[in-house]
């Protein structure tokens, strides 16, 4: 049996845990053994991108060593995965780790990635008619280059109809410490997007990135919006999960 | 002064090369080739898809097709270059009519203000065509000056179809342009244009406001 | 966490974000760029080879840049052509002062050039009793109203028909008020007509240098390029030192990915190639052609080599066609020559990294610049290395205003951080906290309360996935 690293990511962590079970679940659904190590916490890309990369090296550090086996690392965000996978390397580079952190990065997945590229999933829609929307979060497209994976994966389930944005590779505004240094453009951003979102008509916004997610859904709890954004990996697994 | 360029290229020679040298593959721009017939094809929906206007002729009629058309325009005259080689044909076979051939054979400071305002029209010949884009060359020099093609507001140039180049790449090459250049050499697609009141497109801004070639077909 | 004398890109974009006018400009005009470039690259296959090869064009370029710099010199004067160099503006401008002071000259008409705009040479000439008239219509329109470009292709983006109606009709001696875009062209092709004609010299920009053959390639679509540059007995071209490649058949490629890239066209109208003044036999064109190389903070870019892509830049305005930060606040927010994607690594790298900090930090690093640029220079790469120099002074760097940008407040803040993080200990009993207690923060609560100008505050769930795993005795090794 094929087994893999789950990797949680500290948004997911703390606040999507339902979709990190689901990313966990239907790894498991697809006849893979998950190892989820104690002690994750970050991958540094707060720090990384604000130019402080003693610290951002520290932490990547420990998370690196978590993983000691040559198994792949699953993780359910585009972000985090570009991180470990193409940050990593220039993080340590001319550090004396630096190859080992250069294998660890090979290994490295976003969940959808996964799902379709490695492991060629299957899923069997079980739930009711519904519309959904996506959104492609900047770093799964422009540095994992994630081509469809997740379309292909909402394209399996029968009952699910993709209504797509106007302006599906659009930034939402989140960008990490962005959204906090910037509040004005982040906020124009995010409301572009949750506005793109509604005209849709989907009931639900589907990404893989915990960081849009709150970006979008807390923008579209300000408008007292009925749609609400949701994590790919929960969607997913409501829908095919055995009743 | 020179202690700028002694500082400046001291600085750059300082920092060194920083790479390898990356290999230059051309063959996006080499499968750009088509037949010569196709070319003119080509650089026919390029220009007119700018605004320019066709005009075709055969190498015996080009003259008559010019004149024609100035006198269709009612054109007072046309200014062209009386020692080039289309310019000295232009004019043996010019019958008498409306429209003045009026050769540019002076310094400009000579008849600079008649040339700004009371030139209806410039005649030029071209050394080549683009057939990828859609474009003309042209060598302006002594016998066809820089200003013929650019201030009259109508610019007729005659084109030979056997000319037309495959993409300004292979027309560089096959001119002989990446060793040696007259003072200037130029690429001509349309009549001037600019998209910057809302970036609504507007022609005749600067440069001429109508671009006419004289398409001859000596391919057949 | 501000340093002194920083310049807020914060405040300035705040205050575009209110402008639906700017806003609603902008969004139709970078959506018309954006299209119009889809539209010339139907192959993604074919466009990724043309911009490896035009990356690897300009990367050859830079590698030999003092070799070539100094081939185009003694080509181009031996073709009659004066260079000069300039290590400053300030070099620059005197240069020019002097060249047209040599010749009487009190009127320049300029061609579009985004070097001259880094020298604030219009500005300085006026100061010295000689007049420079912008004849690009975009400029020209700009420089009515005492502007800056807010674009490096199309300057004048951000202004309405109305507006530039309003403009010509106060400002154009017997002009009538009109909407109508082909009359209001007119208009100005008069008006500069008469310049051209009159002006004692012209200036212009270069797009590309060719060292082969000593010329000076220009790509314009108004023709008053051609104008500037042939009808006054005087011409005068300024141009960054990076612009330099070996030959014109390095050129090609670049011209044709330029024009598509920037306005979406497969070719631009006039392409001007310009190898010599006046020659001997010739009957028009400039008695005397001069060129001002500029380096102006290029040089110690070009030293760094994780910077130095920087200078590949071709000036295609790509960059900020995509880029959704700019398309919301415009370019005059940037307060800078250069705005938009390139802006962010050009400014902070010829004024400082920490007076420009927050310019830096004006970025959400999403990467639909580098995506699009012709030259692929990794702008968000380049960006997260500028914020790096910004708080750290590191050993064998050279980057302008390094280490200025950085405060007490990051620097723990980021200690604080990597504390936690590091020890999963620290870890459980901060997400513990932030279970139990997170939705207690007040929403006005520092750095919480920039979240919640926009959103609802993110509320933590009741227990961590570590947490639910750890008591569900889930997969762990």
């Amino acid at each position: 049996m094929e087994e893999v690293y789950f990797y949680a990511t500290c948004l997911v962590d703390l606040f999507y845990p339902d979709a990190g079970m689901a990313g966990i679940q239907l790894l498991r659904q697809a006849g893979v053994r998950v190892v989820f190590p104690e002690g994750q916490t970050c991958c540094g890309q707060p720090a990384f991108n604000c130019g402080y990369w003693e610290e951002a090296r520290d932490v990547a550090r420990t998370q690196v060593a978590l993983f000691p086996r040559d198994l792949p690392v699953v993780l359910p965000s585009g972000s985090c995965a570009g991180m470990m996978k193409v940050h990593y390397p220039e993080l340590f580079h001319g550090q004396p780790d630096e190859a080992q952190v250069r294998a660890f990065s090979a290994r490295v997945y976003e969940l959808t990635q996964f799902l379709v590229d490695v492991l060629d999933v299957r899923l069997k829609d079980l739930g009711e008619p519904v519309k959904v929307t996506w959104h492609s979060s900047c770093h799964a497209v422009r540095d994992l280059g994630l081509n469809g994976e997740p379309q292909a994966l909402i394209g399996q389930l029968s009952n699910v109809e993709l209504s797509p944005l106007a302006r599906e590779q659009e930034c939402c505004g989140f960008g990490g410490t962005f959204s906090v240094r910037q509040p004005e453009i982040s906020g124009a951003m995010s409301c572009d997007k949750a506005a793109d979102a509604e005209s849709t008509g989907a009931s639900v916004l589907l990404s893989t990135d915990g960081g849009c997610l709150l970006n979008v859904n807390g923008t579209l709890e300000a408008k007292r919006s009925p749609l609400r954004a949701q994590h790919i990996a929960e969607f997913l697994w409501e829908r095919t999960r055995a009743r | 002064m020179s202690e700028a360029r002694a500082a400046i290229l001291g600085r750059l020679r300082e920092a060194g090369g920083t790479g390898p040298l990356p290999a230059l593959d051309t063959a996006i721009l080499e499968r750009r080739h088509w037949p010569p017939a196709e070319r003119v094809v080509r650089l026919r929906r390029g220009m007119e898809a700018v605004h320019t206007e066709f005009l075709e002729a055969t190498p015996g009629t080009w003259p008559d097709v010019v004149r024609a058309f100035c006198e269709c325009e009612r054109l007072p005259n046309l200014l062209f270059g009386p020692s080039s080689e289309a310019g000295s044909v232009l004019s043996t076979a010019w019958a008498p009519g409306d429209t003045q051939l009026m050769p540019y054979d002076r310094p400009v400071e000579a008849f600079k203000d008649e040339l700004f305002s009371g030139v209806a029209a410039g005649f030029t010949g071209t050394v080549g065509g683009i057939a990828e884009t859609g474009g003309l060359l042209l060598t302006p020099g002594p016998a066809e000056p820089r200003l013929l093609s650019l201030v009259p507001p109508i610019h007729i140039a005659l084109l030979r179809a056997s000319s037309i180049q495959d993409s300004f790449w292979s027309a560089v090459k096959h001119l002989g342009w990446g060793r040696s250049l007259p003072p200037n050499a130029l690429l001509i697609s349309g009549p001037s244009k600019t998209a910057d009141i809302e970036q609504t497109l507007a022609y005749g801004v600067h440069g001429p406001k109508r671009l006419l070639v004289v398409l001859v077909d000596d391919l057949t | 966490m501000h340093a002194e004398n920083e310049v807020s890109f914060r405040d300035a974009a705040a205050e575009a974000l209110l402008d639906p006018q700017l806003r609603a400009n902008f969004r139709r005009a970078m959506d018309g760029l954006m299209s119009k470039r889809r539209a010339q690259f139907p192959d993604p296959g074919d466009l990724q080879e043309l911009r490896d090869l035009s990356t690897a064009i300009r990367t050859r370029s830079l590698l030999a840049l003092p070799d070539l710099l100094e081939q185009f010199e003694a080509k181009a004067t031996r073709n009659g052509i004066q260079v000069h160099w300039a290590e400053t503006c300030e070099q620059a401008n005197e240069l020019i002062l002097g060249i047209l002071r040599s010749k009487g000259a009190r009127t320049l008409v300029k061609g579009k050039s985004m070097v001259s705009e880094e020298m604030h040479l219009n500005d300085f000439l006026e100061r010295h009793g000689i007049e420079a008239l912008e004849s690009d219509l975009g400029e020209y329109i700009i420089q009515l109203d005492g502007e800056t470009p807010s674009h490096i292709i199309m300057p004048a983006i951000h202004k309405n028909k109305d507006q530039i109606a309003r403009q010509f009709s106060q400002k154009i001696k017997d002009a009538k008020y009109t909407e109508d875009v082909d009359e209001l062209t007119a208009m100005a092709r008069k008006v500069l007509r008469q310049k051209f004609l009159e002006a004692d010299a012209g200036l212009s920009g270069v797009n590309f240098a060719v060292a082969e053959t000593g010329t000076l390639c220009l790509v314009e679509n108004e023709g008053n390029g051609r104008m500037s540059t042939h009808v006054p007995p005087l011409h005068i071209a300024v141009m960054g030192l990076e612009k330099v490649v070996a030959t014109l058949e390095d050129v090609a490629p670049l011209y044709a990915i330029l024009t598509r890239s920037a306005t979406g066209q497969a070719v631009s109208t006039y392409f001007n190639l310009i190898t010599a003044p006046r020659g001997a036999e010739e009957k028009d064109g400039p008695r005397e052609v001069h060129l001002v190389i500029l380096d102006n903070g290029r040089s110690r870019i070009y030293a760094d080599p994780g910077l130095r892509a920087t200078l590949r830049c071709i000036r295609c305005g790509a960059c900020m066609n995509h880029c959704p930060v700019y398309t919301r606040v415009g370019g005059h927010a940037y307060e800078a020559v250069y705005p938009g994607p390139i802006g962010k690594i050009l400014t902070p790298q010829m004024e400082g990294v920490g007076v420009r900090h927050d310019l830096l930090h004006g970025s959400s690093l999403c990467g639909a610049c580098a995506e699009v640029c012709p030259v692929e220079i990794p702008i968000p790469e380049i960006l997260v290395r500028l914020r790096r120099e910004a708080t750290h002074d590191d050993v064998g760097s050279n980057v302008a205003g390094r280490g200025t940008g950085h405060t007490a407040i990051e620097d723990w803040t980021w200690r604080l951080w990597a504390m936690v993080l590091k020890h999963p200990a620290f870890y459980r009993i901060a997400t513990w906290f932030a279970t139990r207690f997170g939705n207690l923060l007040p929403a006005r609560a520092p750095l919480l309360r920039n979240w919640t100008r926009s959103r609802t505050k993110p509320l933590p769930a009741r227990r961590s996935l570590q947490e639910r795993l750890r008591a569900e005795g889930g997969p762990h090794v």
